[in-house]
């Protein structure tokens, strides 16, 4: 149960660098900050309405305006970052973009690390659901928390999946990542394609930080190495499920989750990381384009 | 054309160079003085280096909030022989590396006499390495690994050791609790966890106890279900989990998550106000070893307690009152030295029998360290209630 819920964790997280590197061929490294970004802002939000005082159990409906308001500033600061950094280089050669994003990566780490904002210290947030054990079978506890955050996840990922196959929105975010410039000539508004899709991806990856932080309340500091190891897992995730491919990601996510816990409970839990990173290597020697990408021929 | 591609520059540069700003502001903490500004020449300069951020942070807080009362009162009543007392303090961030560096700046570019620091027992061995080298004495308040000191003859402590800490738990599981199996979950990337971890298990089978399973994981972790789930399999009476708070309060969280409910059992670097923040209801009832309790009895502890609730608000911790001890111990030999160079200072801080402290008399052994009694305390409505006094064996 927990390999399924971190998965879809991982699955979240993984949707917002496949979709940016499907539609401008970068890896996002700020992605991962985002998600950080998304479980610091829901242990503020969770606070500043006074859910941290002892003794309060928050009403049913606070999870959820908790987890939309996070969802919304994370995908304004998605947003602001694709207009801020990556816009103006949009012509530039790839290493300039890759480069700015490792420094606006840095820069969300050590600005969330500051006084006025996060702070330095691990901080318990505060529960929002209660917690409760509904089943039991063979050593296998499911817990509510845990179903939530898995449904939720899987919730998000079917409407995205509904956005990108089913809409002219999502018609356009697909063409982009076809071809830009041909794109362009359609009509398609293309910097708006391009900024939608980042406050997409940022919003999934701000669900992703909610439900981790109800999962593990007792978060660690913005630049701790436990969250760039998670963003590492994730983006490993969108590689091995195929990375610019949508339904890949959701599947890397899974595939993560389970492999990284499973080995932790039935080999060794000193070794959880190995694991994930053996399979990515594993998966880029026989299948480089991931198990749902297509192999793109070099055209000469 | 080029104006335009500037001005779009623009704000990416603000963004970079801010997060530049941002990195270089956060690796140090403004050192600061604690006494009033008195002329140059006329004052001692002592550094302190401790984890004012990260996961550690209350320790280096507390301890730094601990040696500042003592600069403090040492002033008001007049300096050592007409010479006000000025501190300076590092932030080491909770990284080994940042101890080394915090410690060799303290020491060759603020020339500073003494050092006080670390807590956390990898970061004493940074620093403490750096002092020993320069000849500077350091003055461990909280470290309890007995590698620290063996680092050489400048290198201090004022609290007790691991191998007695580990005794104490032992003692305390199976006399008070009639624990008979213990499970331990340890850390092993803390040179603390790891040894404590060998000396309750020693200490405790030799009383006749098991430890049915030894788990490790590395501080900062957030999923212990793994270990755990093989914890719970074996059935043991408690968990004995020697590292520090942030994770202790993880641990119990899931501990109790998975439906465990014996009490679990710790050392002193479960000794902060966050543990039972982080911790909140998971971590109630269970145990922990301390240097001392806000509640004791004696004199010494009373003053303590009120003089920091006064300046600082809060009850103090353990690391506060080792620090202000520390502090205390260091002017005390300064006053009995007959100069204030490294070897001297070391000599006369070597030379300390029977100094009162907060957190008992302290007497320095040929080794440096302290032989004192420690406390265990229980964790009962978010506040670490005194349980009893253990002394060490005749």
């Amino acid at each position: 149960m927990d390999g399924v819920a971190v998965g879809s964790l991982y699955a979240l997280i993984a949707l917002g660098y496949t979709m940016v590197y499907g539609t401008l061929q970068f890896i996002n490294f700020a992605h991962s900050d985002v998600f950080v970004l998304g479980a610091w802002i829901s242990y503020t939000l969770a606070v500043g309405l006074g859910y941290a005082a002892a003794g309060t159990s928050p009403p049913a409906y606070a999870g959820l305006l908790i987890l939309l308001a996070a969802m919304v500033f994370c995908g304004a600061a998605g947003f602001t970052i694709e207009r801020l950094a990556y816009r103006p280089l949009r012509k530039a050669p790839r290493l300039n973009v890759l480069i700015t994003a490792i420094g606006v990566s840095l820069f969300l780490q050590n600005v969330g690390q500051l006084k006025w904002f996060f702070g330095t210290q691990p901080q318990r947030m505060p529960s929002l659901i209660e917690d409760t054990v509904l089943a039991r079978f063979g050593g296998v506890q499911v817990h509510l928390v845990d179903l939530i955050g898995a449904g939720t996840a899987l919730a998000l990922m079917l409407v995205l999946d509904w956005l990108i196959f089913r809409t002219r929105l999502g018609r356009a975010m697909r063409a982009v990542s076809h071809d830009t410039n041909v794109a362009a000539l359609m009509g398609i508004n293309v910097d708006a394609v391009i900024s939608f899709t980042f406050v997409l991806g940022s919003s999934l990856a701000a669900a992703a930080g909610f439900l981790y932080a109800m999962k593990y309340p007792g978060l660690n500091q913005p630049a701790h190495a436990t969250w760039v190891l998670l963003g590492l897992k994730a983006f490993v995730a969108a590689v091995i499920g195929g990375i610019g491919n949508i339904r890949g990601a959701m599947l890397g996510g899974v595939l993560i989750g389970f492999i990284e816990l499973f080995g932790a409970a039935y080999l060794s839990p000193h070794l959880r990381d190995i694991y994930v990173f053996s399979i990515l290597i594993i998966v880029l020697l026989v299948r480089p384009s991931g198990i749902l990408g297509k192999a793109v021929a070099e055209k000469v | 054309m080029r104006s335009s591609r500037l001005r779009s520059r623009l704000p990416l540069g603000i963004a970079l160079a801010v997060s530049l700003a941002a990195c270089g502001g956060g690796n140090k903490s403004a050192g600061d003085s604690a006494a009033a500004a008195a002329p140059a020449g006329e004052t001692i300069l002592i550094g302190h280096y401790g984890s004012m951020t990260g996961s550690e942070a209350t320790f280096g807080q507390s301890t730094d909030n601990g040696v500042r009362l003592a600069v403090k009162e040492i002033n008001e009543a007049g300096g050592i022989r007409g010479k006000k007392i000025e501190l300076k303090t590092y932030d080491d961030q909770g990284k080994s590396q940042e101890a080394g560096t915090a410690v060799t700046r303290l020491i060759t570019s603020d020339k500073v006499v003494a050092v006080l620091g670390e807590v956390a027992s990898s970061l004493s061995l940074a620093g403490g390495r750096v002092a020993q080298q320069y000849g500077v004495p350091m003055i461990t308040p909280s470290s309890t690994n007995p590698q620290v000191t063996q680092i050489g003859d400048m290198v201090f402590r004022v609290c007790f050791l691991d191998p007695f800490q580990g005794w104490v738990e032992a003692k305390f599981a199976r006399e008070s609790l009639k624990a008979q199996k213990a499970a331990i979950l340890y850390d092993q990337a803390q040179a603390y966890s790891k040894g404590l971890k060998d000396y309750f298990k020693k200490e405790f089978e030799a009383m006749g106890g098991t430890i049915t399973t030894e788990q490790a994981y590395t501080g900062g972790d957030q999923d212990f279900s793994a270990q755990l789930t093989t914890i719970r399999q074996t059935n043991p009476d408690l968990i004995f989990v020697p590292g520090y708070y942030t994770d202790a309060g993880n641990v119990a969280i899931q501990v109790r998550k998975l439906g465990i409910t014996v009490p679990m059992l710790g050392g002193d670097g479960w000794d902060s106000t966050q543990l039972e923040a982080i911790g909140k209801d998971a971590i109630e009832g269970s145990y922990y070893s301390n240097h001392y309790s806000f509640q004791e009895n004696r004199p010494e502890v009373k003053n303590f307690v009120d003089k920091y609730k006064v300046d600082y608000g809060v009850i103090p911790d353990g690391l506060a009152a080792l620090g202000y001890d520390a502090a205390r111990l260091l002017f005390d030999a300064m006053k009995r030295a007959p100069a204030l160079d490294g070897k001297t200072l070391a000599a006369s801080i070597a030379a300390t029998k029977g100094f009162a402290g907060v957190t008992g008399i302290i007497t320095m052994d040929p080794n440096r360290d302290a032989q004192k009694s420690a406390v265990i305390v229980q964790v009962k409505g978010g506040l670490p209630v005194y349980v009893t006094t253990i002394v060490p064996k005749p």
